[in-house]
Parts: structure tokens; C-alpha cells; sequence
């Protein structure tokens, strides 16, 4: 381990002032190795004292070629990598691929699949906020809410866990379907969460909403108007707070979303603190989806009965000559969807996460392609930190809410 | 085709002389890349398409020429009407004019295709590469681009392995 390679400012020059080239005004690195950059993430800041002239992100630390890779393998095995691109939305980007792969296939899925993928996807939502309020209010120095939503964060992985024998990476939703039903204690365990929940957010919201300490670091600061949230194609919680009334589950509806009733919180401050009511707003919401879903929950068959695309049970393949031929088939050779290319996409708990999958007619993805919500909104992170004090740069990270394992795929 | 996209797509027919691919419902337009930033414009101006939601490339290396698609999806907020663009471009070090001035989201994801394909944006503000180390060698999205995999090490082999690495152990 020997070569160091010394940045060139001649490589930046494009990016930074005259002030900075001639001595006046400092750069500095914030990370890649620094805890309240959620990752690793560095942000080459250019100061004047304390306050911000620019900020240049720079990302691919976590760079694992999830695209590339997927092009090599099978649609069945590509989707397990696909988990790992937002590691605290992993059912929500199991959803938009099997969305991508099931439009590619043109297959159907069952009710009861549809009403148990809204609700794993909507406790993903809560699971995904919960990390992000206790990390970021940790970031501004409040300890204890951290480790209250850690508490909740992990009833739903026990609940995950109950369905997919994983905490994590469950790969639980599959084209066509899941990957098999829920066991009978699920609905018991949503209905005792969602009980409680409502409760324990208002715990949270003692903690910080009224805190002097919190508001402080958090109103006036970071601000984006609603026509750039627009012109920088931000969506998710920043764009709500900032007055965009935009949804994908209101406007571009998918697994059923249409059926149930909730609202949109929107703010029009755009500071942090109004992506904080949100988010806050957009978890009762969520616990209102998932109590109109388990009051719905049909009964019936949880995949789909193309068996061209879709595995037959387990059951099947000591009787029938049929199944044991597409078991064979679709775990050697894989399925080809026909030649085209589709784009799909969900409402992260970051805002729209979209696959664009090309298919050649083989059993491979020709090119699949992650359009990831933490990616663009890293990207305004020049125009949020503008004029603003290095200490507010933390606050400004947290409240975008990135996750870069989605941002560097 | 959705009632929303007509206009825009005859539109776009006419005087940028687009073709229009329709697959599961989803409307592609090809259009040259001499025309790109104004139809792109058009569409902003003029039919509301007012949020790029993303831009990618997909490479048909070998068996298609032109060999690289840069692809624009363009959405409408009013009417939630989504529109692909693709444009084709040929040769192995393309360049493509840049619609940052349209809309400046597109920066991020021009850099990326320029990190993953080597398709360069001319007239982009920053064209460095985003994702890859910037003294990466390649493009790792193109088809030629070998997937590239670690070379299992036993004793026997260990040094030899070893010898070949970028940093070798010792």
C-alpha cells in the first residue's frame, strides 16, 4: 500500500473561488471517515472562518457495481444484490424491481401479495424514518432519541424476520408475488405495532419538537424553494417540506396504493425542521395505511400461477411431472422476458426510486439501471449549505436523510 | 399512448422527426442527437414536462450500431405523463451536448454516464468522474468491460498471485 496520490488543485480549480486559489479562503474535508456524514460520504467544504462559500460532495466510496453485476446474472439472482443498494429500504427495492421485472413480463400478482407488499413497504417507511430521526437528532446532540427509536426499529425487524427468516436483506418480495406467505403470527404483530407506535411517536415528538435546543439548529436553516426542489428533481419528505405536493403513491399509484386513504404532509418553510415534521407526519400516515391493509387482508395464494416465470410450490414436485420441469428450468436456465425496456418506479422513504430494465429476450437483465432518490439529492447539497456555519452542515446531511450505499450503488 | 402525451408527441414528430417505440404502455422517442438539448427544451417549454427524472446510457456493443442510447426520462408534475427520450450515438468515444442548461439536475447523472460509459457532454461544468477513482483506467458499464473477478489463492500459487496484484502483499 504505497501509492498516495496528492489532489491536484488544478483538478478543482472549476469548482472552488478565485478567493481560494490565491490563499484567502480554506478548503477543508469533511470525512470520508467522519460519524455524522452517515456513511461515506466527503464533502470538500471551501471556508471563509466558519462560514460555508461551497461545498463539493464526493461520493463512490461505497461503489459495489451492483448494475454491472446485475447484467451477469439471472433475473431471480439479481434481485438478492438489490437489497443492498438502500440498506434501510431493502423491501422497497425488492418492490420496484419485481414491479420492474413483473411490467417486463406482463405477470399478474394476487391480492393478498399485493395487500402484504403495501404493508412490509409501508413498515420499511417507518423503519426508514426511525433510523433517520434518531441519527440525525443524534447528530445534533440529542443521545436519548436515538436509542428510543432503536427500540421500535427493532420490532419491525422482528417482524421481518417473522416473514423472511431475515433482518435485513429479505428479499421477501418476488416477481409475481412473495416468496412465500406470512406465517400466522404476522397479522397479531402488525396490529400489537401499530398500537404502539402512535404512543411512542409522541414520545419523540416530545423530545425534539418543542426542544429550544433543537429548533435552534434546525429553523432557517437549509433552505430550498419549491421551484428548485423541482428545476434539481428532488422529491420524497424534502420536496414536501419545501411545498411540492408530490407522492408516487398518490400520483403514479402502484400495488393497490389507490385504495387506501391517507394525506400528504406538506410544509412550505423548507428548512430542516419542516422535513422533520414531515417525516414525523409521513409515519402516522404509514400507520394508517398499514391499519386500512390488515383490516383488508384477503385470504388466497400469495405468487402468481404463471409458471413460465413464477417457481410452482414445494408441494408440487413429487406429484406432478409439469412443476418438476419449471422448477428444473426456472433455478438452472433462469426465465426471458421479451425484448424491450420498462421503467418502473415506488415511493422511497427518499423520494422516487425507479429501475429502468432492458431486456434482450435472454434470461439476463441487457442493462439495469438504479435511478436512486439519496444520488440526486446529494446533489443540492451546494445550494442547502450556502452562507451557512460548518456545525450546520450536520444538521443539513441528516435532514437530506442520504443512505450511500443508495447514492453510489 | 396516454391522452396527456399526444400533443407533445406529434410535436416532436414533426419537427425533430422522432420515432415513437411503444412498449407496455411506455412511450419512447428517438431522436438525433443533433437535436437533443431542443427537444428537450420544447418539452419543458412548451408541454410541461417539467422534472427530468433521470438520464442513462445503455451500450449495444457489438451487435448494434449506433453503438450507445443515451436515455432522458422526462415527467410532467401536472399530469404525471412520463416520457422517454433515446438517443443514439455512435463510436466508441462519443460526445453529446449537455442539458445542463435545461435542467441542472442532470449534472450528477451526466458525470456518471461519462464515469460508466466514456460518453463526454460537451459544454457540462464539471465532466469528472463521479463514482470510479478518478485515476480509474476504463469504463465499467460498457459490454467490453470485463466483469472481472478475484483469483482463488492456494500455497502453491499464492506468490505468483500475489506478484500480479496492484498492491502486492509484502
Amino acid at each position: 500500500m504505497s501509492d498516495f496520490r496528492e489532489v491536484n488543485i488544478a483538478e478543482l480549480r472549476h469548482l472552488v473561488s478565485e478567493r481560494a486559489l490565491s490563499g484567502e479562503t480554506m478548503l477543508l474535508n469533511m470525512g470520508p471517515q467522519h460519524p455524522s456524514t452517515h456513511g461515506v460520504l466527503r464533502l470538500l467544504l471551501e471556508l471563509d472562518g466558519e462560514i460555508i462559500i461551497n461545498c463539493i460532495p464526493d461520493i463512490g466510496y461505497l461503489h459495489t457495481g451492483i448494475e454491472k453485476n446485475v447484467e451477469a446474472k439471472p433475473y431471480a439472482q439479481s434481485e438478492v444484490m438489490v437489497d443492498r443498494l438502500d440498506y434501510l429500504n431493502p423491501l422497497g427495492n425488492n418492490l420496484v424491481y419485481c414491479l420492474a421485472v413483473e411490467k417486463l413480463c406482463e405477470l399478474d400478482v394476487p391480492l393478498r401479495a399485493q395487500v402484504i407488499r403495501v404493508i412490509l413497504a409501508e413498515l420499511t417507511r417507518i423503519n426508514s424514518h426511525l433510523v433517520w430521526m434518531g441519527t440525525s437528532a443524534l447528530d445534533l446532540a440529542a443521545m436519548s432519541t436515538f436509542l428510543y427509536t432503536m427500540r421500535e426499529r427493532e420490532n419491525i425487524l422482528d417482524i421481518f424476520e417473522m416473514c423472511a427468516g431475515q433482518r435485513m436483506m429479505t428479499t421477501f418480495i418476488r416477481p409475481g408475488g412473495l416468496w412465500r406467505d406470512v406465517p400466522v403470527e404476522f397479522e397479531a404483530a402488525v396490529r400489537e405495532f401499530i398500537k404502539i407506535l402512535p404512543k411512542r411517536i409522541d414520545e419523540y415528538e416530545s423530545l425534539l419538537t418543542n426542544n429550544p435546543l433543537f429548533l435552534d439548529r434546525t429553523k432557517g436553516i437549509g433552505l430550498i424553494s419549491a421551484e428548485d426542489c423541482t428545476r434539481w428533481a428532488i422529491g420524497g419528505p424534502i420536496a414536501r417540506a419545501s411545498g411540492v405536493k408530490y407522492d408516487l403513491r398518490k400520483a403514479r399509484p402502484y400495488s393497490g396504493y389507490e385504495q387506501y386513504q391517507f394525506d400528504l404532509p406538506t410544509r412550505t418553510e423548507g428548512d430542516i425542521f419542516a422535513r422533520y415534521i414531515v417525516r414525523v407526519e409521513e409515519m402516522r400516515q404509514s400507520i394508517k395505511i398499514i391499519q386500512q391493509a390488515i383490516d383488508l387482508l384477503p385470504l388466497g395464494p400469495t405468487r402468481s400461477n404463471n409458471r413460465k416465470f413464477v417457481p410452482p410450490p414445494r408441494s408440487e414436485l413429487g406429484t406432478s411431472m409439469e412443476a418438476l420441469i419449471h422448477h428444473f428450468k426456472l433455478w438452472t436456465e433462469g426465465y426471458a422476458p421479451p425484448k424491450g425496456a420498462v421503467y418502473a418506479a415506488i415511493e422511497s422513504p427518499r423520494g422516487e426510486l425507479g429501475v429502468y430494465m432492458e431486456s434482450d429476450g435472454s434470461p439476463k437483465p441487457y442493462r439495469c439501471h438504479f435511478r436512486t432518490p439519496s444520488f440526486t439529492n446529494l446533489q443540492i447539497m451546494p445550494l442547502l449549505t450556502h452562507a451557512h456555519f460548518v456545525a450546520d452542515v450536520v444538521g443539513i446531511i441528516g435532514s437530506i436523510d442520504i443512505v450511500l450505499g443508495d447514492t453510489d450503488r | 399512448m396516454l391522452e396527456s402525451l399526444k400533443p407533445a408527441v406529434i410535436a416532436l414528430q414533426n419537427e425533430f422527426g422522432a420515432e415513437v417505440v411503444e412498449f407496455r404502455d411506455e412511450v419512447s422517442l428517438i431522436i438525433q442527437p443533433e437535436k437533443n438539448i431542443e427537444a428537450l427544451q420544447a418539452l419543458r417549454d412548451r408541454f410541461g414536462f417539467n422534472f427530468l427524472i433521470d438520464v442513462t446510457a445503455v451500450d449495444y456493443w457489438p451487435q448494434e450500431t449506433p453503438r450507445f442510447h443515451v436515455l432522458y426520462h422526462v415527467l410532467a408534475l401536472d399530469t404525471n405523463a412520463l416520457l422517454r427520450l433515446r438517443v443514439p450515438l455512435n463510436g466508441n468515444g462519443p460526445s453529446l451536448r449537455t442539458c445542463e442548461g435545461v435542467w441542472p439536475s442532470a449534472n450528477w447523472y451526466e458525470r456518471e454516464i461519462f464515469d460508466m460509459f466514456g460518453i463526454r457532454f460537451d459544454g457540462h461544468s464539471d465532466m469528472r468522474r463521479i463514482i470510479m477513482p478518478f485515476e480509474w483506467e476504463g469504463h465499467p458499464l460498457r459490454k467490453d468491460y470485463p466483469l472481472g473477478y478475484e483469483e482463488v489463492e492456494f500455497t502453491f500459487n499464492f506468490e505468483e498471485i500475489n506478484q500480479r496484484k496492484l498492491h502486492p502483499k509484502i
